[in-house]
């Protein structure tokens, strides 16, 4: 005899006994829990010619494959699954980095002029300068003259900053640091975007800006950073200056793996001195 | 030219051309952001009111962007037909909409004028119709192109095949891409969204498309979707290369932010002809979409709708296979929620096909942007409805490298299957033979990417 069915005649005993009507005992919550959701993968191909090769698939890409179909539509599971995913992405742009963080990254924690997460979503321009507070700050206890400024900026995902710069960071510093190279004391500012390491640059005066950001998330990661280096930004530099490396996460470029090539890319782009797509060119 | 008048007992006085192109845009949060949208609803109306009474030769004599300052507008103005121009300068916006949307206006009427039309021009009118207007309008008008493919045939539905990988891992691009083509997505192009942007990478993704296209007889094109002068680079260094990819944008500003202009795309365009591994003569692929001239900072106070269809008048210079519109891609900052998205994706098409180009669109968007599944398979509907070229086919509709949703190849084979659509005519006859597909519907085969073991 199954839990389930015990259960079901202990109540079924309860209601005899105390003559109360049974929609008020199924409110009764039972032993068992109800439903888990289980976020595995499995293979939805209805009679596939070979199952394995689709459960292999599936194993070394995170895209949404092998799920099968109904019709031409996702079958309920993955329809789901996607249901999920997507909440969950929406909820993680809306989190801030935790305070523990933050204390635990000891570094100094700067802000744009972006005064609220709408305002930061929906202008530009406000993630893109520091406060005034905060240029005050850097004027004052930035060393300036170093080869190397490292930014730390949440982006559009907290939790991928949470979860990968720890990691990240140390193996960015020890690479530069044997190499002899160079640092500022890494910043952390609160709702900024890419751009913002030209404001900071003019005022460090540093030759190289790296900025590690929260990508904004994915449906398979709402956890990825990716890092832009810029070689001596002004008022006159664009998109393609910067050189960008993305998806730096635990399913995708591992965060110390990522910290290592950063390094090696940094002395390289210091040697040439350019970096976006003319580093790209002089690799010819 | 009038550039004020009253509406119930208000006076509205507009400065320029440019302002009441942007005031008369239906609402967007990228126009709001660059302080160019209209302030109330009837300020709105009132643009659109005397914008509808403006000459196109009001419209042609005011660029938004001068002719000496911005290479976009040079294109566009030096490849007008002077005599069709000036057959209709004399016309109306209003006149314009009318003689678009007239049964008696034939498709080849509508391609001969859009000779004579600036993209500013073809703005105009997109401003003045609304979303049947403007699926009707792009019913008349479809434009075919020819890589290996054809694209773009009546009855006919092509879908790009985007297996990308987070770290670009051949076999995990490889599965993707099986699972593709096993739904019938893959006729407009095999194209890969690269992580690693360096031409060692770029070329091996092109080698390994390639290998599995010759290996199983795939009638398509593969493309890998790296900066244009890393693309270029890795085919002169012999990569096979069918298809020649860029970003573009409405303002010479904006595209020098993507590290592009026109001499670049002439030396690709140049190249590809030369070394591409397809029969063209249709050898680019350009991407473009609404709000990235203003995210860029490059808008120089023009609305996203207009700078959109410049970019359209900018591509057709290079006779592209497909030019893709991924408005939606951005963000809430240009394209707030999914009302603004499904408008922009119709304005797009209509604009794009008046251009003169072969047109296909991605629905997409973003987790951080008040938009879901229902309202991307809404605008996938309806510009599919209106005469969309193509569009992307993604596993699962989540792309797993750049973060955003775009359609599914479940959606790719529902589009066929509800509007009675068929693949491109050779890669209909490839899935017949490999069992995929029979008479225009997908087998029990299908969805199974172990058939190619």
């Amino acid at each position: 005899m199954d839990i389930e069915q015990i259960v079901r005649e202990v109540v079924e005993q309860i209601r005899k006994k105390k003559n109360v009507p049974q929609e008020i005992i199924l409110d009764v919550p039972l032993l068992e829990e109800g439903l888990v959701y289980s976020r595995e993968k499995v293979v939805g191909v209805k009679e596939p010619t070979d199952s394995a090769t689709i459960a292999e698939a599936q194993k070394i890409t995170p895209a949404r494959i092998g799920i099968g179909r109904a019709g031409t539509r996702m079958r309920t599971k993955s329809y789901l699954d996607f249901q999920l995913d997507h909440a969950a992405a929406q909820d993680a742009v809306k989190k801030e980095v935790s305070e523990q963080f933050l204390e635990k990254l000891a570094i100094p924690i700067l802000k744009t002029k972006a005064q609220s997460l709408s305002e930061y979503l929906m202008n530009l321009d406000s993630g893109r300068v520091l406060c005034d507070e905060s240029v005050h700050w850097l004027q004052q206890h930035s060393e300036k003259g170093k080869q190397v400024q490292i930014i730390i900026s949440d982006g559009l995902s907290t939790t991928g900053i949470e979860e990968n710069v720890p990691n990240l960071l140390s193996a960015l510093e020890q690479g530069l640091k044997m190499k002899n190279i160079s640092m500022e004391k890494p910043i952390f500012i609160k709702r900024s975007r890419v751009w913002v390491q030209d404001h900071v640059a003019s005022i460090v005066n540093c030759d190289l800006v790296i900025s590690l950001i929260g990508e904004r998330p994915g449906l398979a990661t709402s956890k990825s950073v990716s890092a832009y280096l810029i070689y001596k930004p002004t008022k006159d530099s664009v998109e393609a200056d910067r050189t960008v490396i993305s998806n730096i996460h635990k399913g995708g470029v591992q965060p110390l793996e990522a910290g290592a090539y950063l390094s090696d890319m940094i002395a390289d782009i210091l040697i040439k001195k350019v970096s976006g797509v003319k580093y790209t060119q002089t690799k010819e | 030219m009038k550039l004020s008048g009253r509406i119930k007992d208000q006076h509205f006085q507009f400065s320029s051309v440019t302002e009441l192109l942007a005031k008369a845009s239906e609402e967007k949060s990228g126009d709001r952001m660059s302080k160019v949208a209209a302030e109330s609803s009837l300020e709105r109306v009132a643009a659109k009111w005397i914008l509808s009474e403006l000459t196109l030769k009001d419209i042609y004599e005011n660029p938004v962007i001068p002719y000496e300052k911005d290479e976009v507008t040079r294109v566009i103005y030096d490849q007008i037909n002077n005599h069709i121009y000036n057959e209709i300068a004399h016309w109306t916006v209003s006149y314009l909409r009318e003689y678009i949307l007239d049964h008696s206006t034939t498709s080849s009427a509508l391609k001969r004028i859009s000779r004579g039309l600036t993209s500013e021009m073809i703005a105009a009118v997109a401003k003045l119709m609304s979303s049947i207007d403007l699926v009707m309008a792009s019913q008349k008008i479809r434009y075919q192109a020819h890589c290996n493919t054809t694209i773009g045939e009546p009855g006919r539905l092509a879908f790009r095949c985007q297996p990308n990988h987070p770290t670009d891992k051949s076999e995990g691009i490889l599965a993707s891409l099986k699972e593709g083509l096993s739904y019938g997505s893959g006729d407009a192009v095999i194209g890969i969204n690269p992580n690693n942007d360096s031409v060692e990478s770029v070329s091996r993704l092109l080698t390994i498309s390639h290998e599995f296209i010759q290996k199983w007889g795939i009638p398509t094109q593969n493309c890998v979707l790296a900066h244009i002068t890393t693309q270029l680079q890795a085919l002169k260094k012999g990569a096979p290369m069918a298809l020649m990819f860029q970003s573009l944008a409405g303002t010479e500003k904006a595209n020098r932010d993507f590290g592009v202009n026109k001499e670049l795309l002439d030396e690709a365009s140049y190249y590809m002809m030369k070394m591409g591994t397809s029969s063209g003569p249709n050898v680019m692929y350009f991407e473009t979409g609404q709000g990235s001239e203003v995210s860029l900072d490059a808008d120089h106070g023009v609305d996203m709708q207009t700078l959109e269809s410049r970019t359209y008048g900018y591509a057709r210079h290079w006779n592209p296979f497909m030019v893709n519109n991924v408005s939606g891609f951005i963000g809430p900052e240009t394209l707030f929620d999914g009302r603004q998205m499904i408008r922009a994706d119709l304005e797009d098409l209509f604009m794009g096909k008046l251009n003169g180009l072969p047109m296909g669109i991605a629905p997409t968007y973003t987790n951080h942007m008040e938009s879901d599944q229902n309202d991307q398979e809404i605008a996938g509907m309806l510009t599919a409805l209106a005469g969309a070229n193509f569009y992307m086919g993604v596993p699962g509709g989540d792309d797993v490298m750049l973060s955003y949703q775009d359609t599914s190849f479940h959606d790719d084979a529902s589009l066929r299957e509800m509007l009675g659509f068929r693949p491109l005519r050779e890669f209909e006859i490839w899935l017949e033979t490999m069992g995929i597909m029979e008479n225009g519907r997908l087998t029990p085969k299908a969805g199974d990417l172990s058939i190619f073991n």
